[in-house]
């Protein structure tokens, strides 16, 4: 015999269902919060979309306002002319070799930075300390200047040394970051380790190699990734040291004399339009949204390990 | 079928970089045993040598130096010298490319100074000239004023949103790295040109936002000063809220370290979610607003768009010459900067004490 339908059971499963025991945990709530985290995850990711959309677009579909996000068709010539206008496959090399080399300098150097100011005690380290945490708000601007009077003393103008000698001393691109990073994480590691190794008659450097670094390479990958992705970034204080047109952005900044010069105005096809444009755009970030999407949690768990939450 | 496949594929990504990782890490013994055998013995030498001669000369607990003055080694004076071994390369650093230039630049806004090909840098002292002349700018001023207002207007924006954000996924849903994979994003990728040129093409305004009543009614009905920089700002919403990617794990990263018994005490004894907001969740997480607006001011002032303050200062630097009327050269550019700095420090300082009110004791 089927069970008579309840009414009264029925209402009260979905007031349970819809609402749960306090609300918190209903399907209500839950609708609400995964309602919200879609309308703002599709607000923040519009340009990366508009983008990508975009790149693939013929003239026509671009002109068309009926076609927004689904193109009639796929142009890959917008590619094609991307990578000849920004050289592609030989850029992508030199920009990834020069960006590798500065932030394998900076992130060796703040290794070796965050070590001393996190175990050892010496007169004057609480001043010194947030002087380095201040070196984080102070603008490039305000140095450059001087910094170039005396990068072309030490005759190293336009050349990667301008980068590579800031970074190799911790002063380069967020380096207070970087220390700051490595910092906390050394002061994780406890002291009686260190100590035992030094009274069996380890020297403090032995103790900063054997025992610290082998420890510290979480720290390391965190350090070398954001640097990688902060230095690829920069255009500013790169393109008013080192040169021009360097690295893969810097490119992408002089993109339409480029490629002007490549398909010159007046030929046939040849009107640089705004799918090429976001081609050139999707190119340039295309080797970081790899990484990122390779070396995603060390990225997200970064925040943890600068342990500003407070200890 | 494919989920399987995309499973397989993950897994041996996965597999690679273990074997990656094991072979760096039986690559750094061997090189570690070699380095042990060969070439510290060497090291040791020099070691030795550098510490037994007539300058400096260790024995036991004491050093040295001149055969006549004599240091005992302490425990802590032993930790003080390593720390500045170890600091040294950063302590270099700050002076030649950090200190210095900051002096430099400094005494430099109070010069008028040219780059000439066979002195260097000629300067005449010309006192406070160069701050009034930005003082007097017609090009200039607009642009502070617009900086101050773009500050004052997105900082809040970023603080709120990134909290909205934080707090909404660090509630018990599913899939929650991806979420944080989402909005740590843009931090990926925003770099300067291809900010511009989402910009140029207007991606970056609100979807939809441009169409409507609310914005027209806005725009039509306010004056221009008012007008012009908020229009300005729903412009590049979306560039604005892209630098919240790093404020939005920081909250994460505080919200993650509340301790859930405390919400629990709270609603047993009748507070209800809005309240745990107010007076759980905001209190804990109050004190990294001051890091966060420390962040954002700092990033957002960083950038670089063509034709403002941070462009301008590099023109005058670049252009200035004797001869041009125009540009100022170093000491111009130099006093620009020193007044932006200065104004994102003011900026900094109001906005921290404002959110982090007053301090309980």
């Amino acid at each position: 015999m089927r069970k008579k339908f309840d009414v009264y059971e029925f209402k009260t499963r979905m007031k349970r269902f819809l609402f749960g025991m306090k609300f918190m945990d209903g399907f209500i709530y839950k609708l609400v919060i995964y309602l919200l985290l879609v309308s703002f995850s599709y607000i923040y990711l519009y340009p990366i979309l508009y983008m990508l959309v975009n790149s693939f677009k013929t003239v026509d579909d671009l002109i068309n306002p009926g076609i927004r996000w689904v193109p009639t068709a796929i142009e890959w010539e917008n590619y094609s002319r991307a990578f000849q206008v920004l050289e592609f496959p030989q850029s992508i090399f030199d920009t990834t070799w020069y960006v590798l080399k500065v932030s394998a300098a900076a992130t060796i150097s703040s290794c070796i930075i965050g070590y001393g100011f996190a175990r050892f005690k010496f007169p004057g380290k609480k001043i010194l300390f947030g002087l380095m945490l201040a070196t984080f708000i102070l603008p490039s601007q305000v140095t450059m200047v001087a910094n170039m009077i005396i990068y072309k003393r030490l005759d190293i103008m336009s050349s990667e040394w301008t980068m590579l000698l800031p970074a190799m001393t911790g002063q380069g691109l967020n380096a207070a970051i970087f220390i700051l990073i490595f910092y906390q994480f050394y002061k994780t590691i406890p002291t009686i380790l260190m100590e035992s190794a030094e009274v069996d008659g380890a020297s403090q450097f032995r103790v900063f190699r054997t025992i610290a670094l082998p420890l510290a390479l979480p720290s390391f990958l965190i350090v070398f990734l954001f640097s990688f992705v902060w230095y690829w970034n920069e255009t500013f204080v790169t393109a008013l040291y080192v040169g021009n047109a360097v690295t893969l952005p810097l490119k992408l900044q002089v993109f339409r004399a480029s490629y002007e010069l490549l398909f010159p105005p007046g030929t046939a096809g040849s009107e640089l339009n705004e799918a090429i444009m976001m081609a050139g755009n999707m190119v340039t970030i295309l080797p970081l949204l790899v990484l990122y999407f390779v070396a995603q949690r060390y990225f997200t768990e970064s925040i943890d390990r600068t342990g500003i939450t407070g200890e | 079928m494919i989920k399987k496949r995309i499973a397989t594929i993950i897994k041996s990504i996965k597999q690679a970089f273990l074997n990656v990782r094991q072979f760096i890490a039986k690559y750094w013994e061997i090189i570690s045993q070699w380095w042990f055998k060969n070439i510290s013995p060497f090291f040791k030498k020099i070691k030795y040598a550098l510490t037994h001669n007539f300058l400096l000369r260790i024995e036991h607990q004491k050093m040295i130096l001149f055969s006549f003055i004599k240091i005992r080694l302490t425990r802590r004076r032993l930790h003080a010298l390593y720390g500045f071994i170890f600091i040294f390369i950063w302590l270099v650093g700050l002076a030649i490319f950090t200190l210095y230039p900051m002096a430099y630049s400094l005494y430099l806004s109070f010069q008028e100074a040219y780059y000439n090909l066979q002195q260097g840098v000629v300067t005449t002292n010309i006192g406070f000239q160069n701050y009034i002349n930005i003082a007097r700018s017609s090009i200039l001023l607009p642009l502070f004023a617009d900086y101050i207002g773009r500050m004052v207007i997105s900082v809040p924006l970023i603080i709120v949103f990134s909290i909205i954000i934080s707090v909404l996924v660090n509630n018990p849903i599913k899939m929650k790295g991806i979420w944080r994979t989402i909005f740590f994003l843009p931090v990926i990728i925003s770099t300067g040109p291809v900010l511009n040129e989402l910009m140029a093409q207007e991606a970056t305004s609100l979807p939809s936002l441009q169409s409507s009543a609310v914005f027209n009614y806005l725009t039509n009905s306010l004056s221009s000063w008012i007008a012009d920089p908020l229009t300005n700002i729903l412009n590049s919403m979306l560039m604005i809220l892209w630098y919240a990617g790093i404020p939005i794990l920081v909250f994460l990263a505080g919200l993650q370290k509340v301790d859930p018994a405390l919400y629990e005490a709270a609603s047993i004894d009748g507070a209800s979610a809005w309240d745990r907001f107010w007076k759980i969740t905001l209190p804990s997480i109050k004190p990294l607003i001051s890091v966060n607006v420390v962040y954002i001011v700092v990033s957002m002032s960083l950038y670089v768009d063509a034709g403002g303050i941070l462009d301008l200062a590099r023109l005058h630097m670049l252009v200035g010459a004797s001869d041009s009327s125009i540009w100022f050269g170093y000491g111009y550019a130099a006093a620009m900067a020193w007044v932006y700095f200065i104004l994102m420090v003011i900026i900094m300082t109001i906005f921290a004490s404002i959110f982090a009110g007053r301090k309980e004791r």
